[in-house]
């Protein structure tokens, strides 16, 4: 077990430090914050005088490490357009974003799981070809078409909920639902397959066999297995969740990281992005962790694998 | 003796293609039966009807009943006390019949807790005795073991320990041995009779295997395109098979002391279910068929009246037809 943890904190070391470099260069390789942030009729010295100052002047590798030997000393720069931190310009905003994600994972895990289930335990009836026809349109449907369609109907048409901002919980239920909508149609398809999968297996008939009552079979036999599978793709859909939330943010005009990501991005304010991007990275290795490890909670034949028996 | 189970014409029909075509078939208490035949001829069909363990999509008609109640169609609740109750099945393949995310102590206490009404700790105790029963090493040990972590072996003897905890009238083993090593094969099929003798549990085998079933058993009924072709007693089955399917069937195992030839083979295959002749299942594949064959179904006749063994050819019972003609 120890020798698993080291591994995966290892790998997630080297994934970050992979997410940084490129982050890095592709920033600077695309465009000139000094173009970007000052005006056009900024004169060239001054255009110069900003770019000695926030070290652009040098060349790529030694922006890179200096930039490597100040993030390892946990400092991430500041942000080229107010001089704050980096890291307090984006930590502020990290809770106004999980105002959305955490109710939209909710809302995922909620509505997704417990319609495949019924889908699948109902199997070919009108109610499984009804909740799959929903869950089609729900995940073809794109989040950001989903979100307008949301806001003329419920904001513009029906007043009943603003239509964009951040303020009251009425603010919150249009982008919550557009962004757990999408990932509940996706996981309502992966539970119902996942289940029937489990259904048609030789210990579901035996436990049958054995006396065990419909519903316990249900519970106590297939649902433990069909967990695993399910909790491959819960982890899959939070990483469509924070890309999800960019977009909603944008259409919601939301305050969080998403918004602060597509600002930063386009006046191209370096430290900010590279501490957005290091943030996610972050959070999807935590996920990928957790989940590594609720898989051995769940499967006794991958705990072994790790121990190292058999 | 009074027959235990009486199934009697008991029809399977899966999306109107039919798979059992009507089966008739006593047990008595403590008997072993022996059901021989091809993949697909009915035999593990039955039982699963008989339990309602088919889907819903399977129509079934006839009738099943076990010490005079009819247990087709009949209520979940009673079918759950029935199932692993008064009658338990094992299956083919142990490791996949097996809960692969819960430990063997788990999975045989759900069965004790279910029919006997054990609280935990008497379960527990039980299921260790169980596994001691059928031959498991170390049981105390193994209570907490997963699937996995045993051998083929070991999982059909847990899965058996698993059948034995509802103390049932009848066991079911539908082709026990068929996923186990050639020696383990001989010590479950021992492991089997062994219990079977001590309890005064009904013996079901099915097999393909015409050797382990004449071996454990004392009847045998073969089935072909879901007929039953022929009963008989399990000692007449290398000396005395009646139907022409039963000899085939025999005649394509290799002996080891004859001189080397070719094997045989019955011609043909087995039909489609859908596309099955009126009349005889077997006829169009058979050297002796003539005309009346295939026109008209073949009941099941003893053989020179002798009601133990029975057969459903025009050609073994009673009276030979007369003019016999081999169709082209």
């Amino acid at each position: 077990m120890a020798r698993f943890i080291a591994v995966r904190l290892a790998r997630a070391l080297l994934t970050i430090a992979i997410v940084v470099t490129f982050a890095f260069v592709v920033l600077r390789a695309s465009g000139d914050p000094a173009r970007a942030l000052l005006s056009p009729e900024t004169p060239a010295e001054a255009v110069e005088a900003f770019r000695r100052a926030w070290g652009l002047d040098a060349p790529l590798w030694v922006q890179y490490a200096r930039y490597l030997f100040a993030v390892v000393h946990g400092d991430l720069g500041q942000s080229m357009r107010d001089g704050r931190s980096a890291i307090v310009v984006v930590a502020e905003r990290i809770p106004v974003t999980l105002m959305l994600t955490v109710p939209a994972l909710i809302l995922n895990l909620l509505i997704g799981i417990p319609a495949g289930i019924y889908a699948a335990l109902k199997r070919d009836s009108i109610a499984d070809r009804l909740v799959m026809m929903v869950a089609v349109v729900g995940f073809t449907v794109p989040s950001f078409v989903l979100g307008l369609v949301f806001v003329l109907a419920f904001a513009v048409e029906l007043p009943w909920f603003p239509s964009g901002g951040a303020g009251g919980w009425q603010h919150l239920v249009l982008p919550v639902i557009t962004l757990g909508l999408g990932g509940a149609a996706v996981l309502a398809r992966f539970s119902r397959s996942a289940m029937l999968e489990v259904l048609g297996q030789p210990y579901i008939r035996a436990a049958s066999a054995k006396g065990v009552p419909w519903p316990r079979v249900v519970t106590g036999h297939a649902l433990p297995n069909a967990a695993i599978a399910v909790l491959t793709i819960v982890g899959f859909m939070v990483g469509n969740l924070i890309a999800g939330t960019v977009l909603v943010e944008s259409v919601f005009s939301w305050p969080g990281i998403g918004s602060l990501l597509v600002v930063s991005v386009a006046s191209r304010d370096l430290a900010v992005v590279q501490c957005i991007l290091l943030v996610v990275a972050a959070a999807m290795i935590t996920t990928n962790v957790t989940i590594d490890l609720l898989y051995g909670m769940l499967d006794p034949r991958l705990r072994d694998l790790r121990s190292g028996r058999r | 003796m009074e027959a235990l189970l009486q199934i009697a014409g008991l029809r399977v029909a899966f999306g109107g293609v039919p798979t059992l075509r009507g089966i008739d078939l006593t047990l008595r208490r403590g008997e072993s039966l022996g059901m021989v035949g091809e993949s697909g001829c009915g035999k593990s069909v039955t039982w699963l009807a008989a339990l309602g363990l088919l889907t819903g999509r399977a129509k079934i008609t006839g009738s099943v009943r076990l010490a005079g109640e009819e247990l087709l169609h009949a209520p979940a609740s009673r079918l759950d006390k029935v199932r692993g109750g008064q009658i338990a099945m094992i299956f083919q393949d142990p490791a996949s019949a097996l809960n692969p995310v819960r430990t063997v102590s788990d999975q045989i206490s759900e069965a004790l807790r279910l029919h006997r009404s054990m609280d935990h700790r008497t379960a527990v105790a039980e299921a260790r005795r169980l596994l001691d029963q059928v031959g498991i090493p170390d049981a105390a040990r193994r209570l907490g073991a997963y699937p996995h972590e045993l051998s083929g072996g070991q999982n059909q003897r847990v899965m058996i320990a698993m059948a034995l905890a509802g103390q049932p009238d009848i066991l079911i083993a539908d082709e026990p041995t068929t996923a186990l090593d050639v020696t383990i094969q001989a010590q479950i099929l021992e492991l089997l009779r062994q219990i079977q003798r001590e309890t005064d549990m009904a013996l079901v085998l099915i097999s393909h295997d015409l050797g382990v079933v004449s071996e454990v058993c004392e009847r045998v009924v073969v089935l072909y395109g879901g007929h039953i072709v022929e009963e008989l007693p399990a000692c007449r089955l290398f000396d005395q098979p009646a139907h022409p399917y039963t000899r085939g069937l025999l005649a394509a195992l290799p002996s080891l002391d004859a001189p080397r030839q070719r094997l045989f083979a019955i011609p043909g295959v087995v039909p489609n279910a859908a596309e099955l002749p009126p009349g005889c299942p077997f006829a169009p594949r058979c050297d002796r068929r003539i005309g009346r064959c295939s026109e008209w179904a073949i009941e099941l006749a003893p053989l020179d009246g002798d009601i133990r063994h029975r057969a459903a050819c025009l050609h073994v019972t009673s009276e030979p037809p007369a003019g016999e003609v081999a169709a082209a």
